[in-house]
Parts: C-alpha cells; structure tokens; sequence
C-alpha cells in the first residue's frame, strides 16, 4: 500500500502502430485521456482564438485603417468571444476537472464513462459546427460567413431580417450542441465527486479542487440551460417564425438579455472557479503550507456561486430599468465581492509565513493574484451603476473582462499546466523556458490590457472596426497591439516547451513538487486503472500524514 | 523532509525584486503619462469624449461618484498590493536550508471575521454612494424649461426630433446651454426603428440604450457651450463603428435662432431646379424627407436643412462637395454596409443632384 | 494510505455514499429544470402582451382527462418499480405497460388538442406570442414525454425478453425518477397554462 509499489507497477505502454493508437483515443472513456483530448482541443482554440484577436488589434492599430472590412472584423470579435468562452476555457476546466478528479478522489474514473466520451464528442463537434460557418455561413448563396452578431448575440440583431442567411444559426446550433456536451460533463462531475470519493475521504477532506469543481459542476447544470432554452427560443423565431423576440409583433428585445445574462454571468464564475481551484492547489504547495482557513473557503465558494444567480442585469444598466432594479443589482454586484476578496486574503494568509518557492506554476499564481485583484476592483467600480453608464460597453469594460480571463484565468490555467504537466506526461518541463514564458506574458499582458482601460474612460466603444482620429483613442490602441506580440511569442514559447519536454524532457518521478493529495501517489503518467488498491484517508492531505507520521494532519484539522 | 531543489539560485531572485520594487513605479509612470496625455488632451477637450471632464450635470455626478469610487478602489489596491509584495518578498524560500516546513498553521477565525466585517462596510459606503446619484439622474423631473427631443436610432443614422418646436433633424443635435438661474435642459425620449443602440455623449451623460419596441429616457443639462462627440454604444451591425454623434451646445439666443431656421421650409431656387427634379423623380424620395416638397420618406435622415451640418453620413465624412457626390455616386466607400444605395446616376445628373442637395441650407 | 493506528477496514466497512445513477439524474432533473423553467418565465411575461390572434380564454379548454392520465401514470410507475423491488416480476411489466399507456394516451390527447388549434383555430406558433409561448412550452414538455414514452417502451421490450430482474430495480427506480419529473412539469405547465394564463 505504499506510494512505492505502486510507482511499480506502471509501465509505459509499448509503443503500437498508429491506426491502433489513433483508435483507442478516439474510443477512450479513460477520464486521463479524455481529460488530456479537452485540454488540447482547446490549446488549438486557443492559438486559434488568439490569431482571431490578433486580426482585431492589427485592425485597430492606428484608426481608419483598412486592415479587414467592417464585415471580417464583425466576424472576428463574435467568433473571438465565442470560441474562447466555449471552445477554449469551458473544454479546457472540464479537462482538468476530469484528469484531476478521480485521482484526488481516489476513484478509479469517473462516474460515467461513456456519458464523459459523449460529452467531449459533443463539444468538439460544436466547436466544429460553429467553424464550418466560415465556409457555409450563407448557405447556397456565395462565399460563407462567419457569425457577426456578437458573442451575445443581442435581439434583434439576431432575426431573420437583420441577420440574413445562416451565419447566426451556426452560432445557435454550434453553441446547442456544445452546451449539450457541457451538461453532460457538469453531470458526471457532481456525480463523481458525490458518490466516488475514497473511504475517509468526507466532504469536509476533499482537496479544495474538488470542491471548487463540485460548486462549479453544479452551477453548470442551471447555467447553461438558459443559454440553451434562449437559443431553442431563437431557432423556433428564425425557422417557424416565432416571436419570441421579435418586436415588430410585441415581443422584446430584453428578454433575450435577460436570458443571456442570467447564463452570461454565472457563467463567468463558472469559468474562473476553477481557476481559484488551481490557484488553491498550487500555491499551499509552493508555501509549504496547508491553505488557510479551508473552511471559509469552501463557504466562500459556495457563497459566490449563489450570489453569481443574482447579480445579471449588471450587464443591462444602460437599458432603462429603473432606478430600484438597477439598485438592486449594484447592491448584489458589490456583494459577490466580499467572498471574492474574502479568498484574494486567504491565499495571501496561506503564503504568509510559508517558504515559496518560485518555480513556473507559483510564478503564474502570483500574477493570478495582482491581477485578479485588480480585475475585482475594476469590477467594484463597474458594478456602481452610474460609473458603469459611462463605462459600459467601452474598452474599460473589454480590458476589465479581459483581465479576469486572461489575467485570472489564463495565468491560473498556466500555472495548472506547469504544476501537472509532470503527471501527466511523465516528464518535467525545461523551466527556464517556463520562466521565459511567465516574463514575456507578463509583459505583453500589462501593455496590452492594462492601457486598454484608458480609451474606454476617453469614450471609446466597443466593437468598432474603426475609430475616429484626434478622440485621444490613438496613442492607446497602438500600445494595446503592441502587447500582443508579447503574448503571441510567450505562447509558442510555451507550446513549445511543452512539445519539447513531452518526448525529450527529464523523467519527473510520482512527485516532482513534494505535493500532499492523491494524485501525487501515482507513478507519472498514471495506469489506467489509477491506483492499484483504493486509499483510505484520514485528512485532508493524505500524503502529508505519509510523509509526517509523527505529525500528521488529521490531529489538527 | 528535505526541501531539496538545486534549480533555485540566487541571481533568480535578483529580476523578481528588481520587478518587484519597480511595480508601484511603473504604476506612477503610467498614471503621469495619462494626466500629462489628458493635459495636452485639454487644448481640444471638446473632440476627446472624455468621461472625466464633464460639461453637464448628470455627467459631473457621475464623475464625482466614480472620483469616490476610485479613492476607495485605489486604497484598497495600495493595501493589498503592499501586503502581497511584502510576502513574496519576506516569506521566500532562502538557504540555510533547514529542511523543516514551515509552521502548518490552518487558519485564524479572527483574521476571517476581519477581513469579511471591513469589506462589508465598504460595500454598504459604496453603496449608498451609487444609490443616491441613481436616483437623482434617473428621478430627476424636468423643469418647465426643458426642451423635448426624440431620438429614434436606425441602422447606421441618429434621428432627431422636437416635437414641441416642429423641427426634424439627423446626428447633429443642437441645445441651449443651461444655467441654474433659467434651467433648460435637454430630456431625451430614446426609440428605436431596427435593432438595439445606445445614446452616448461621455462629456454630457451617461450612456442609454434605444431598444426597439421600448422606450427609453435620458437628459443632458450642460453649462458651457462648446461641441461634443460622442457615437452609439451598443452594437447595432457592420456600420456600428460610424454612427456618430454631435452635441452643439448654443447660448439660448443661437439655439432660437438655429430653431427658427430649421423651421423653415426647404429652399428653393431655379438655378437648381434640375437637381431638384432627379431627385424627386428618383428612388431618393423613397428614404428621404425634405420639407416642402413631395420628399417624404423616413427611412433615411431629413435633408430639408442638411447644409447646416457639418458632416454627413453620421460623421462618417465632412459635409463638402467631393464628399457628398462620392456618398451618393458610391456610399461604401465611406462607409461600407450602410443602407444607403449607390444611385447609378449618370455624372451630369450627380452634379445637378449635389447642387441641389448644396441649397438645402 | 492511512496511518497504521487505524486498521483501515473500519472507515471502509462503514463508507457509504449515494448510489450515482440517483445523483446523476438529479443533476439532469435540475438542468432541465432550468429550461423548463425559462420557457416558463417567457410564457408568463407574454401573457396579455399579443397584438392580435386568438386569446387562450377563446380557445384553450381544459385538458381534465389528459391530466389524469399522465399524473396516474405517475401511481402506476411507482407501483412497478416496487413490483420489481419485490422480484414480482408480472406485476411489474403489468404497472410498467399501464404507465406506458398512460402517457401514450396524454400525447394522443395533446396532438388531438393541437390538431383542433391549428386546424379549426387558426393558433399556430406564428400566429402571435400566445401561440409562440403556447407550443413552445406544451410542446417542450410533451418532447419530454416522448423521449420517456421511448425509454418506457425500450424497458418493456427488454422485460418481455427476460432481461429485466430485479437487480434493476435501482436503475428502473432512476428511469422512474424522470418520468416523476415529467409529471411535476405538467403540473406547472398546466398551472401556467391553463389556469393562470387564462
């Protein structure tokens, strides 16, 4: 039962021929691998959503620029928002929720299998779906086109008349089927982590990955169903001549937003909780130091994920709701908040003290940390209403968002990929190149994202292919596209580290970091069947009373 | 257990102190490279819509709320920032190696108390700050000076309308100013004819969307007078980008004046005549209004006084000679995929047309 | 895994955490839960609000005898499932296929309802907003019906052919969880509808 014999029992498996191997990943209900086809299909998107980006900022450099037409460029920023929203960040935390949660459960896979496989096919095929667009956008009628509405897709924008041929309904269906894909995977989460976990392990000795990916499978499964229900509404307005949101026959445009943002909000926490699940992994590990207050950061999930339900129309201040409903959610907006800041404290109380250690993933979390920090604060000022009626709908809210994704998310994302590449490769990564990574990024990050709050207070729109001269917009926009070099080069670097290290870097051993959960206990990559016999544990972290039996956690908690 | 790492070295730490200590500096570059842009932004302030320079009331509480918010934010920011720069600095890894963990400490409920009890108060400050400016931009009741406007956005045009002075207008909008002795603001009644737009003159106002099949309000009160810029705000198609908008702000007297002139009937005069004739025997008539004649149409923006702005296309373009006949002879090339037709007029009839459309002062 | 102070049988012996097919479909109750939910919300905000068209109160009569059927279904099925928990295996496919023609006989009902709407009414889903919230919410829940009728039918086939025993019966009970599920969505629909909407 030691953690020694079973670093024995792995073997590589020996190599067999190609038509063979292609097979059993296409076929494979093995949550590794399912978990490894999410995170690489969205690496593709990734780079992919980036050069849509990257169109966008080349545009945008000086203004009236003819770079793209007003039509491409439309084009861009719906499919730009789109595939990062769906085809990058939801596959890519669904992949790491499935590799990671039966190991730290001590489960041999998830809870539904074959449900996991068909969930991955399924958001693969939408992301697919919506793609095809760019080729058989207008039907029979010409040269295809992409969806130019949006990524959301505001009514009536949207109807038949404003938006002839099927460049939107791409977008519908693509996002249907992928939100199909999406529930089904939100389903085996909450039934893994409900029903699989190891003896020993209650709810309250869970690593709090778990619990985050708990919290966030749970809200998946109310979250995107408005998003879903919106879209069946949407297709029955464009293909049977509904009226749900058509205003020429009463219906209403904000109803549409309403159902949007009662997805589009709750989805963003769907997004970054995860990515506070990372952070709370990785930095107790670099600190050497249990995270602090478990707890209350448990209950502080729990907390925002409510809260998230309560808080959309702050995405609608500028419609004319009136004065008690746009109180109303400025108050519910300044509210999720304080549980937010509440965790921003105890991952620094977790360092406080500690022995850090800045190897590549707790370099990536301590960017998490300022930025997010930031990102909170520009919301707070975005969630006082009047602020916001200036603000909204301007680059200050693009560079806001932008830095909660990428800033928050994205680093968080970087940090889970330096921390678990060993594990799941076998391999560590050359962390110099790593280290390289985190500078370039960091500095393509903040030229970009941190100048783009300044057009937005000088009264710049969003979504405009051009803009005018003499606004005070130019000088701004130039520096934002600069950054994006930064980030594109720190990119390669790292898919090119990670290429590298997968076939050539030093063997990494069970584990590389002295972590304390259960996945650390395999051999790296892990066998199929994950552990040879199922643990049984006392605390929360099982191999730090392996490694401390003169010590052991489960004295203390 | 051995905390064993031979990768870690010293002169790492050397670029992450370095950075570390350079961060609040490169915060204050930033923010004196922004107040020195925004000085020298002073000299056109009217052409750079900038949210913090208000000229009118709502804008100016808008902008004292936001001043208070960021004091907030920004001390909130300095005492984290230091906190964490502080730990990254004090609590890292150092030889000699001891080889002991470091105290396991698992939490404080003293500490959880305190930083949940401080934020909450801070909440509630905010937010009876932002409840109070709320209610007073959305509550406020017109006095018997105001001057009505309609707004009725399309894809990609403003349409202007007081109904209480007759006069019909496009993407340029003229106001008095207002001063606290004889208020006159402006009350903004917001429509839509298509999709979703958004009304936004950052020196002026917050912005309000016109959503189709609603109705929507707003007001601008400014004090001094002047030209503000401003363009819709929400996405409304490929022609979102040039939708443009122009606020003239005018003392009472050139308000009156500019009033009395739009009142008028469009101007008609012989050397023209032929312009005049294309135009009305032609599919212009279809989209365009022009007072006193059989123009009619409201798909496109009145054309009774259009020599009395300075740009058109919604300021896609300045109001001259070559650029009015290159908008009717070929529209997408100022602005591609606005609803404007190129007319296919030969090059005599464009001359005439244009000179026409010259009169119309 | 586990320090040696503890033999390690006693937390083992005592483990025991809920059945996965249960939790499983109570996540997918509470994702289509959430639909059903929106479709509800637009059903309600649209009340009143069409411009033209025939009003429910002109068209729309209680479906009395469709209701009980599909809400005895509900009796039948929980009388199969514990039929077979039982290993009373006739019992049960005689309550299984009682439910199964319950439910067929509610979607009979509802075509014939949208067979006299479109056809003698003049109501279909484009006719105005009542007609859109109308077909898409009932038609919805009667999706949901069809897709349970199949499931329904699919374990009729499998318990004629001997395959069906009583070990099934947790997952039965599961199949049986959303066949509930589907009856409590008609009590909603029908409120909204029929009731309220009125």
């Amino acid at each position: 039962m030691s953690s020694e014999s079973i670093a024995l029992t792995a073997v590589r498996e020996p190599s067999r021929p190609l038509g063979d191997a292609l097979y059993s990943w296409v076929t494979t209900v093995d949550h590794k691998r399912l978990g490894i086809l999410y995170i690489l299909y969205a690496i593709l998107f990734l780079v992919i959503g980036g050069i849509e980006a990257s169109v966008m900022r080349l545009q945008l450099i000086v203004p009236h620029n003819h770079f793209v037409s007003p039509q491409t460029f439309n084009r861009m920023f719906t499919m730009h928002g789109t595939t990062m929203v769906f085809f990058v960040a939801m596959p890519v935390l669904f992949g790491f929720g499935n590799y990671l949660i039966p190991l730290m459960i001590g489960a041999r896979d998830m809870a539904f299998p074959r449900l996991n496989a068909w969930s991955f096919w399924l958001t693969a095929f939408g992301g697919l779906l919506l793609y095809f667009s760019f080729v058989g956008g207008n039907g029979l009628y010409g040269a295809g086109s992409a969806p130019d509405v949006g990524w959301f897709a505001y009514a009536p924008l949207t109807a038949k008349t404003f938006s002839v041929g099927h460049s939107t309904d791409f977008w519908t269906l693509g996002l249907l089927v992928s939100g199909f894909g999406s529930i089904g995977a939100a389903v085996n989460f909450v039934a893994t982590i409900v029903c699989l976990r190891c003896p020993g392990m209650s709810l309250g000795k869970m690593p709090l990955l778990v619990w985050l990916n708990l919290v966030m499978g749970a809200m998946v499964l109310l979250v995107i169903s408005p998003l879903t229900a919106a879209q069946v509404m949407l297709s029955l307005d464009r293909f049977l001549g509904a009226h749900f949101f058509d205003t020429q026959a009463g219906g209403s445009a904000v109803l549409w937003m309403h159902f949007f943002w009662i997805f589009g909000h709750p989805e963003v926490y769907v997004l970054v909780i995860p990515a506070f699940a990372f952070v709370s992994e990785i930095i107790p590990v670099f600190s050497r130091k249990p995270i602090f207050g478990y707890p209350v950061m448990v209950a502080a999930t729990v907390c925002i994920g409510f809260v998230s339900f309560g808080v959309w129309a702050h995405h609608m201040f500028t419609i004319g709701m009136n004065s008690y409903a746009n109180s109303f959610f400025v108050i519910t907006t300044m509210v999720v908040g304080v549980p937010t800041g509440i965790k921003i404290f105890n991952w620094l109380g977790t360092m406080w003290g500690g022995k850090l250690q800045f190897k590549t993933p707790m370099l990536f979390c301590i960017g998490f940390l300022f930025q997010f920090l930031v990102a909170g604060l520009t919301g707070i000022m975005l969630a006082a209403a009047p602020f916001d009626w200036q603000l909204g709908n301007s680059y200050f809210v693009v560079a806001h968002f932008h830095y909660v994704i990428v800033g928050g998310i994205l680093f968080g994302l970087f940090a889970a990929f330096y921390y678990w590449f060993p594990k799941m490769s076998g391999h560590l990564y050359n962390e110099k190149l790593g280290t390289l990574h985190f500078w370039l990024f960091v500095i393509g990050f903040h030229l970009t994202f941190d100048f783009m709050h300044i057009p937005g207070i000088l009264g710049m729109p969003r979504r405009i292919y051009t803009y005018e001269p003499g606004r005070g917009w130019d000088l701004w926009n130039f520096i934002v596209t600069i950054g994006v070099f930064f980030q594109a080069v720190a990119i390669l670097i790292f898919v090119g580290n990670l290429l590298y290290s997968m076939f050539k870097g030093k063997l990494a051993g069970n584990d590389p970091w002295d972590g304390w959960t259960l996945e650390w206990s395999t051999s790296s990559p892990p066998p199929e069947y994950n552990f040879a016999r199922i643990p049984v544990v006392r605390s929360r972290r099982p191999l730090w009373d392996l490694k401390h039996p003169e010590d052991p956690d489960w004295k203390y908690e | 257990m051995q905390v064993r790492d031979s990768s870690i070295s010293y002169t790492r730490w050397a670029p992450q102190v370095l950075v570390c200590r350079c961060w609040p500096a490169a915060f204050l570059l930033a923010a004196s490279l922004f107040s020195v842009h925004s000085c020298f932004a002073f000299a056109q302030a009217s052409r750079v819509p900038d949210i913090f320079k208000p000229a009118s009331t709502p804008a100016e509480s808008i902008q004292r709320l936001s001043l208070f918010v960021l004091v907030i934010t920004a001390l909130i920011f300095v005492v984290v920032f230091s906190l964490l720069v502080y730990a990254i600095r004090k609590f890292r890894y150092r030889a000699p190696e001891d080889g002991l963990e470091p105290p396991q400490v698992y939490g404080s409920n003293q500490m959880e108390l305190a930083w949940t009890v401080v934020p909450v108060l801070i909440v509630l400050v905010l937010f009876f700050a932002t409840a109070r400016v709320i209610h007073s931009i959305q509550q406020a009741v017109p006095p018997p000076g105001t001057i009505q406007v309609t707004a009725i956005g399309h894809q990609f045009w403003w349409e202007f309308r007081y109904p209480g002075l007759g006069v019909v207008t496009a993407n340029e909008l003229h106001v008095p100013a207002s001063n606290s002795a004889q208020r006159t603001p402006t009350f903004v009644t917001l429509l839509s004819a298509d999709t979703d737009h958004s009304f936004w003159v950052p020196q002026l106002a917050g912005k309000t969307d016109l959503i189709p099949n609603r109705v929507n309000s707003m007001w601008i009160e400014p004090h001094e007078t002047g030209m503000y810029v401003g363009q819709c705000a929400q996405y409304c198609g490929t022609q979102h980008a040039k939708m443009l908008l122009r606020i003239y702000v005018e003392s009472r007297e050139q308000f009156n004046q500019w009033v009395a002139a739009q009142k008028q009937p469009a101007h008609s005069a012989d050397a023209v005549a032929a312009g005049r004739r294309i135009f009305e025997k032609t599919a212009c008539v279809n989209c365009h209004a022009i007072s006193g004649t059989i123009a009619d149409g409201r798909f496109g923006p009145d054309l009774t006084h259009l020599m009395g702005r300075e740009t058109i296309a919604a300021g896609a373009a300045t109001n001259t000679h070559e650029n009015l006949k290159l908008w009717i002879h070929n529209p997408d090339s100022i602005k591609p995929g606005a609803l404007m037709p190129a007319m296919n007029l030969s090059n005599q009839d464009l001359e005439a047309v244009t000179a026409y459309l010259e009169s119309l002062r | 895994m586990s320090s040696t102070a503890i033999p390690p049988t006693s937390i083992e012996s005592q483990w025991s955490l809920p059945y996965k097919g249960h939790v499983g479909m109570a996540c997918l109750i509470a994702a289509e839960s959430a639909i059903f939910t929106i479709f509800v919300v637009a059903y309600i905000f649209y009340i009143g609000k069409s411009l033209s068209g025939p009003t429910p109160r002109e068209v729309l009569h209680l479906p009395i005898f469709a209701t009980v059927c599909l809400l005895s279904s509900s009796l039948t099925i929980h009388a199969a499932v514990g039929a077979l928990r039982k290993s009373n295996l006739s019992a049960f496919c005689l309550w299984w296929f009682l439910t199964l023609t319950l439910g067929a006989i509610f979607l009979f009902e509802t075509g014939r309802e949208w067979q006299r709407l479109i056809y003698h009414e003049g109501l279909t889903i484009s006719t105005n907003l009542f007609g859109t919230t109308y077909y898409s919410l009932v038609g919805l829940h009667a999706f949901h019906v069809t897709v349970g009728l199949i499931g329904l039918f699919t374990v009729l086939l499998l318990t004629l052919l001997g395959k069906v025993q009583q070990e099934h019966s947790r997952n039965v009970d599961v199949f049986a969880m959303y066949w509930h599920f589907v009856d409590v969505v008609w009590i909603v629909v029908f409120t909204v509808v029929y009731i309220i909407g009125r």
